[in-house]
Parts: C-alpha cells; sequence; structure tokens
C-alpha cells in the first residue's frame, strides 16, 4: 500500500524571471509504508526540493502530492496534519535550536501539535532516549551541548511528533566515524520499533547503501530506482552523474574492468570479499 | 632539512575548561610534506591547527614557523602570511561579492602593490581551477567552489603550508574530489606544505603521513600504509579503517596474502588482481 | 518565497555609463538630485527627462525596468498627489464638492511633486542599475576619504558594506531554511493574533541571530587569517581612474544644470 505518492511533479524556481530554474522535472513516486529508502543525488540534483514537497513547505508548479491517497494540498488543515505525520529533519538540523532548554526545544513540535502535559513529558523523553540524549542535559539551555548532542536533540524535536515518515536530509553531515555509526544504528532502531517509513537523503553511498531501496536523482529527474544491488550494477551511469560508488562497488568495478569475472551489483564487503574467494578456489585470475 | 613548522612540547586549555585540548603535544612538519591529521570530534585536532598559524598560542610550550616563536606578537602577520588557513564552511570566510575581489583581500591587507596583486590573483586562480569565474558572485558556486576560492584567497598570500582544517565536511562527492584534488596538486607540484584535518579516513590516504589525535595527544603517527593496518587501534580511537584496508584484512584472513599498504582502490584493485594470476 | 526577491539592482553591461568611474557617478547623481529641486518651470522638467531617457538610452536599461522599481513606491505617490491636490490653499478653484476643494495651485503642486519624486526615483536608479554595489562602496569610500584625517573609520565603514551586501543573500537563504525547519515542526507563523504571531517569530528570530553571530565569529577570525589589520597600510587591487569619458559626463552635467536655470529665468 503506497503511502505517499508523487504524481507529475514539477517544480520551477522564479517562474517568468531570468532567474527561472526547473528543480524537479515531472517526476512520479510512490514509497510504501514501512520502508527505508534512500534518496541520493548531488547538490542541486533537485532532492533538497523534493522533500520540501513532502511535508507541504512547498507547492508544486504542477503535479500532486498524495499522502493516503489525499492531495495534501486539499485545505489548510490537510496541510497542517502532512506537517506533523511527515516529519523532516533538515540539513545541519542544530541551528533550529532556539528554546531556554533541551527539553523545551524537543517538546515545541508537540506542543503544536496541542498534547497534555503528561503525553508531551512521554514523548520528549522517548524521543530523546532513541537519540541518546541524556535526561541530565534536559535542563541545560542547548547551546551549550557538543555538536554531536545539538544534532541529536534538533532530531529528537521531530521524532517527538511520532511521524508516519521520517525524513533526514544528510543526517550525519560533519560527525566524526564513530558518532555516525551511532546515529545511523538508532534511527534504524526507531524505524523497526515504530514501524515507520524512512526516507534518507545523502550523497554519501555508505549510509545510502543500508536501505532497501535506493532512488537516485540527477538534474530534477529520478534516473535509477531499485535495490541497492540493481542501482549498484550501474557503476558507470553513477560515477558519470557525479556520485561516489560504496567503496567496494568502486573496487569491483576497477578488478571487471582489469579482466576479472565479478558479478554485477556488488557494493558490500562481504560480498566482494566472497566473489574474490571463490575466484581464488577455482584459479580463475585473467590470462 | 629543517621542519617549516616545530610544535614544542605544547599544551593548551581553553579558559572555562579544565580538560586540557592539547596536552603536551611534540611534533616536527617538514617543508614540502603533506601531512594527515585525524582524529574524532572533541580529540583537538582543530585546537592544534589553530596554533599552526598564531590563532592560538600554547599555554605552554612553544611553536615556531620557519624559525619564529608564535607566542611574539611582533611576528604575527609574518606567521599569518607564511601558514594560510581554510575552514569548514565556505560561506563564513568570503569576504568579497566578487570572486577576485576576494581573493585580492590578503594581498590588499599585506599592502602589495596594485600590478602585483592583479598578479598573485589571477595565477592563484588558476591554480585552483577557478580562473573563470573570477567575476562571478561567491553565493552562486557550489560548495566546491566556494572552498576552492578560499583557498585561492590564502595562496594570494604566497604561503609556505597550506592548513585545511575538515575542508570538505560540508561538501558533496564532487565538491570533495575538488577540493583535495586541488590541494594535493598544491603539495606535489608548487611544493607547498599541506596540513590537512579530517574525520574521512579514505582522504588521508594520499598523504605522506598521517597523525591520529586523542585526548589532545598523538597517540599514532607513520605513513598512511603503517596507520590504517592497525584496525584495533583505530577503532578504540573512535575511528574506522578505510574500507580497502577492511577488504584486505579480510581476504589475508582467508589465506591471501596482499600488502596492508595498498591504500587507494586502484592500488588496491592492482594488488588483487596481482595476488590472483 | 524569500529566495524570490531579487536583491541588488545591478545589471551588469558595458556601456559608456557602466564603464564611469563610480565617484563621477556618484558625484553626478548627487548633482542630478540638485538640478531636480532648481527645477522651477515645466520645460526644466521636460528637459531633466529628455536627459534621463538619453542616459537609459546609452546604458541599454529599458524603460521598463524603471517602472518596474517604481512599483513599491505607488502609495507614497499618490499620497503626495492627494495631499497636495486637497490640502493646497488657493482663491483659484477649479473644482469644489462639499469640503473637498481642488485649486489650480494645488494641481500644479500635486503634478510637479508627483513629476520629482518619479525623477529622483529614477535617476538614482540609474546609478544602482549600472553600477555594482562594490564599485559603489569603492567610489564613496575614496570620496570620503578626507574625512580620514577627522578620524573617521572611512575604510572600515566601507568594508563594513561590502560584507553586509556579501551576506545578504546568504542571511536570506538562512532565513528560508529555519522557516521551513520550525514550519516542519508545526510553527504556524500566518494566523493567529498580533501578539500571537509576534511570539511565533521567536523561533525564527533566535536561530537567525545566532547564526549571524556564529558567522560573523567565523567571518573574523578567516580575515585574521588573511593578515586583516585595519585600514592602515592596505593597497588596492582595483584602482579607481577618471578619463576623458567622466570629462564629457561633468560637462554633460553641468550643461544639464546651466539649462533647468535658463529656462527657469526663462519662464518657460
Amino acid at each position: 500500500m503506497s503511502l505517499i505518492e508523487l504524481r507529475d511533479l514539477t517544480h520551477i524556481y522564479s517562474q517568468g524571471t531570468p532567474f527561472e530554474k526547473t528543480a524537479i522535472d515531472n517526476v512520479s513516486l510512490t514509497i510504501d509504508a514501512g520502508r527505508t529508502v534512500a534518496l541520493i543525488g548531488h547538490t542541486g540534483s533537485g532532492k533538497s526540493t523534493l522533500i520540501s514537497h513532502l511535508n507541504a513547505l512547498l507547492k508544486p508548479t504542477s503535479g500532486t502530492v498524495l499522502l493516503d491517497g489525499q492531495d495534501i494540498f486539499a485545505s489548510k488543515a490537510s496541510i497542517r496534519a502532512t506537517r506533523f505525520r511527515v516529519g523532516v529533519v533538515f540539513q545541519y538540523p542544530e541551528y533550529q535550536l532556539f528554546e531556554e532548554t533541551v527539553f523545551a526545544d524537543i517538546a515545541y513540535g508537540p506542543k503544536n501539535l496541542k498534547l497534555d502535559e503528561p503525553e508531551i513529558d512521554r514523548r520528549v523523553r522517548e524521543a530523546a532516549a532513541f537519540v541518546g540524549l541524556d535526561a541530565g542535559v534536559f535542563d541545560r539551555s542547548p547551546l551549550e551541548l557538543s555538536g554531536g548532542q545539538k544534532r541529536r536533540a534538533a532530531i529528537a524535536g521531530v521524532l517527538a511528533m511520532e511521524p508516519d515518515v521520517l525524513v533526514l536530509d544528510e543526517p550525519t553531515a560533519g560527525l566524526d566515524p564513530a558518532g555516525r555509526e551511532d546515529l545511523l544504528a538508532r534511527l534504524f532502531r526507531w524505524h523497526e520499533i515504530r514501524g515507520a517509513t524512512i526516507l534518507l537523503v545523502t550523497h554519501d553511498m555508505s549510509i545510502a547503501n543500508r536501505c532497501e531501496r535506493l532512488v537516485v536523482m540527477s538534474e530534477g529527474k529520478i534516473v535509477l530506482d531499485g535495490t541497492p544491488e540493481e542501482v549498484f550494477a550501474h557503476d558507470g551511469q553513477l560515477l558519470s552523474i557525479g556520485l561516489d560508488l560504496p567503496a567496494p562497488a568502486h573496487i569491483a568495478k576497477l578488478l571487471r574492468e582489469r579482466g576479472l569475472d565479478l558479478p554485477a551489483g556488488i557494493y558490500t564487503l562481504d560480498r566482494l570479499a566472497q566473489a574474490i574467494l571463490a575466484l581464488r578456489g577455482k584459479g580463475a585470475g585473467p590470462c | 632539512m629543517d621542519p617549516i613548522i616545530r610544535i614544542n612540547n605544547i599544551s593548551y586549555t581553553y579558559p572555562g575548561s579544565d580538560k586540557p585540548a592539547l596536552d603536551a603535544l611534540s611534533l616536527d612538519i617538514l617543508p614540502g610534506t603533506f601531512t594527515a591529521v585525524l582524529g574524532s570530534n572533541g580529540s583537538g585536532k582543530s585546537t592544534l591547527a589553530k596554533h599552526l598559524n598564531a590563532i592560538l598560542v600554547p599555554s605552554a610550550g612553544k611553536v615556531y614557523v620557519d624559525g619564529m616563536d608564535t607566542t611574539d606578537e611582533g611576528n604575527l602577520l609574518a606567521i599569518r602570511r607564511r601558514v594560510g588557513m581554510v575552514f569548514q564552511n565556505p560561506d563564513n570566510q568570503i569576504v568579497a561579492n566578487v570572486v577576485e575581489d576576494d581573493v585580492a583581500f590578503a594581498p590588499e591587507n599585506l599592502g602589495v602593490e596594485p600590478h602585483e596583486i592583479r598578479r598573485r590573483v589571477d595565477a592563484a586562480l588558476r591554480l585552483v581551477g577557478m580562473y573563470d569565474f573570477r567575476m562571478h558572485a561567491p553565493h552562486l558556486l557550489s560548495g566546491g567552489q566556494k572552498q576552492r576560492v578560499a583557498i585561492a584567497g590564502v595562496l594570494a598570500m604566497d604561503p609556505q603550508v597550506l592548513v585545511l582544517d575538515e575542508p570538505t565536511a560540508m561538501l558533496d562527492p564532487r565538491g570533495r574530489r575538488e577540493v583535495l584534488a586541488a590541494a594535493e596538486s598544491l603539495c606535489r607540484e608548487r611544493g607547498i606544505t599541506v596540513v590537512l584535518i579530517t574525520h574521512h579516513m579514505d582522504e588521508a590516504i594520499r598523504a605522506d603521513r598521517v597523525l591520529v589525535l586523542d585526548k589532545g595527544r598523538i597517540a599514532l603517527d607513520g605513513a598512511p600504509g603503517e596507520i590504517f593496518s592497525q584496525t584495533a587501534a583505530l577503532e578504540a580511537l573512535r575511528l574506522t579503517v578505510p574500507e580497502t584496508t577492511a577488504l584486505i584484512t579480510r581476504l589475508n584472513a582467508a589465506g591471501m596474502r596482499l600488502p596492508t599498504d595498498a591504500l587507494t582502490d586502484e592500488a588496491c584493485a592492482a594488488a588483487i588482481m596481482e595476488a590472483l594470476s | 518565497m524569500l529566495k524570490d526577491i531579487t536583491l541588488g539592482q545591478y545589471f551588469p553591461g558595458d556601456t559608456p555609463v557602466h564603464r564611469l568611474d563610480p565617484r563621477t557617478k556618484l558625484l553626478l547623481t548627487v548633482a542630478y538630485i540638485a538640478a531636480i529641486f532648481m527645477v522651477g518651470s515645466w520645460g526644466g522638467y521636460a528637459l531633466v527627462f529628455a536627459a534621463l531617457v538619453c542616459v537609459c538610452a546609452v546604458a541599454h536599461i529599458r524603460p521598463k525596468a524603471l517602472l518596474k522599481g517604481l512599483k513599491p513606491l505607488v502609495f507614497i505617490i499618490v499620497f503626495t498627489a492627494i495631499l497636495n491636490l486637497f490640502f493646497t490653499r488657493g482663491d483659484d478653484v477649479l473644482f469644489q464638492w462639499k469640503a473637498l476643494r481642488v485649486t489650480y495651485t494645488g494641481l500644479e503642486r500635486a503634478v510637479s511633486m508627483v513629476l520629482r519624486i518619479l525623477l529622483l526615483v529614477s535617476g538614482t536608479f540609474l546609478l544602482t542599475y549600472t553600477t555594482s554595489p562594490l564599485a559603489i562602496t569603492d567610489g564613496l569610500e575614496k570620496l570620503l576619504s578626507p574625512l580620514k584625517k577627522l578620524h573617521v573609520p572611512v575604510y572600515e565603514l566601507s568594508l563594513m558594506m561590502c560584507i553586509a551586501l556579501r551576506f545578504i543573500p546568504t542571511l536570506i537563504e538562512e532565513t528560508d531554511r529555519i522557516m521551513s525547519a520550525q514550519k516542519a515542526r508545526g510553527a504556524d507563523l500566518e494566523t493567529g493574533t498580533l501578539p500571537e504571531r509576534a511570539k511565533a517569530l521567536l523561533p525564527l528570530l533566535i536561530p537567525l541571530f545566532i547564526s549571524a553571530f556564529r558567522r560573523a565569529d567565523e567571518l573574523a577570525l578567516a580575515m585574521e587569517c588573511r593578515c586583516y589589520n585595519g585600514g592602515e597600510g592596505r593597497t588596492r587591487m582595483k584602482q579607481l581612474h577618471m578619463s576623458w569619458r567622466d570629462g564629457v559626463a561633468f560637462l554633460l552635467g553641468a550643461a544639464l544644470i546651466a539649462g533647468i536655470l535658463l529656462l527657469r529665468r526663462l519662464g518657460i
């Protein structure tokens, strides 16, 4: 059952001026409930514009956005309801923190939902626990937190709205490797426990390849869409539109170019190691 | 060869903090080398970078740049002119609203003759491949382009050392490649000493020397091949090994004999081909 | 969206007007404004208008672009017209309906005030359309440099202006981004009473201020790293210099003022 559906979506900035730019060009896409999807593309590919349509921040120039089969732009009420059902964490979300305490900042979304105090309290605590933020910092100013903690507090602010769809734009940008791993693990655990849909927007392939489905955008269009194995089989195309390959996929590509008979679509270290060892077993090097 | 930067047992504690950000650290950097400094957030790598051009001065110990003591205020401009610094956020280091005017900012500050400024600005923009954009407005450039303008902006001082403090953290893959290629060519072709602060392991593999910082001290120091083969030590420092090393470790565990210093994807693929044939 | 606002009215070009020294254009603009206030006859307005049209033609600025710039001023223009039309005292009544009285003097005053505003604003637009903000800053700095002797920090002021110009687009983008982020958390910036709406702006303003301070901090650091040390002993890559073109421009400007005064004397 499709949860989100984009039909012939087009978005043109500054239409009718010399600065006119088509950011999204007639895109159709459906996303099923409970899935993990990565939206990949380099800067300017239209991916950020696309996600701003999912929670009704941007109105399409033409086309429709459906949530559970309903047009999200049908009324003011439906726009507002969509904002709470589709939670969006933008790039560098720590710059949106503004309340006096961490607790109040995480509670900002739930408060806008007009929930009662005990429910807000429960949600703030749960969301903070999910992102690994200690309750000891609740009474501190968000400005006193370390960079990594600020990021977590900002993400918790969106999780606390308990959205059905969580959209994250480069959630791990600027974090160190251990911080990146920890945050991703927590986000995927949130997905498993709540059964919510996750849409990760990224250009980091080592993050993208953890999702069930990859959607690749370039110049406002969807150019590839499928499982990681299917998408990474198009290694040449990915490189030509300015994206990286996951290191194992890139090494596999180089080995193939040197004449090694590796199957297409390898993108994990495990598969690559197995494939190489299998070839060694057969003694099948290049002649 | 005399080191261009000599760091002698320095410590530094930020005002209001009880833990030192740098703790009795010593380090010599040789001219013309490419050094990568790795470490998790809070390991002290940015604090170290700020000591290289006297933005910060040590609480104890000394830093000498080209023989000059950074604690001596009289050396300040001479030191900053020799050690150019580029920061993480390209938006916050561009001063002017035309690319070439921005690149001219440093030599103008130094009181260089107008003709010579023009020559340096053009040369610096050519070195980073941004000459064709000299009349553009910076805010319309991509992240990688902005960061290359920022590099040109310090190159116009004719520095001997280029310090890059996480220059790619906010860039997409294309931007990262542009900036790293520019830094590498400046070192290899122009002989400029490059110090790259990063937490992307794959950016460090092309360096001559890798330093891993932890709690304000140097935890590991050596050629990339030596450092990245120490998987356990790196993981203990909240870092990961490059995937090439991880693959080679896995294959060697299964009985292959691959060299552990094949760090780039190309070198790794070549080593595997050789082992299989 | 905020992004759609086009800031910086500069239209790059390579016409004789664009190539004038910014100092010339600044001084001539001042002279032009003075000239408008010297106009004392309808012929004078016609002359100024003709001069404006000529400069537009030489600078390849389409009249449409000037009219577009005047749009936000419609209210002020209409207001001025009404004020002068209905509230000028005089005996030469043209038209009267109950308390509303229009006199011939009032009509004349209204038309001449509106003409003045239109000519004044279009003239200054021509300056910003043909001169980059940076050139204007440079020109101002050079023109005001005698004030340095009075310890006015002319260089610092012009640098501040230059940095402000540079950061306007960045801060607009940032505002957009923070607004999106707070709306995504259910912020409602559009409905409610006035105090409610003012309070709803806090989630936007606080992060914006914090971010502006952070940027200022980082920029100051980056400037220090590039040997910024105050205006003392600084040189400039781009030197301003006057050419024969500027001489011609000054002569034409003088001719315009002479013409206005002559027409005024003649009462045409």
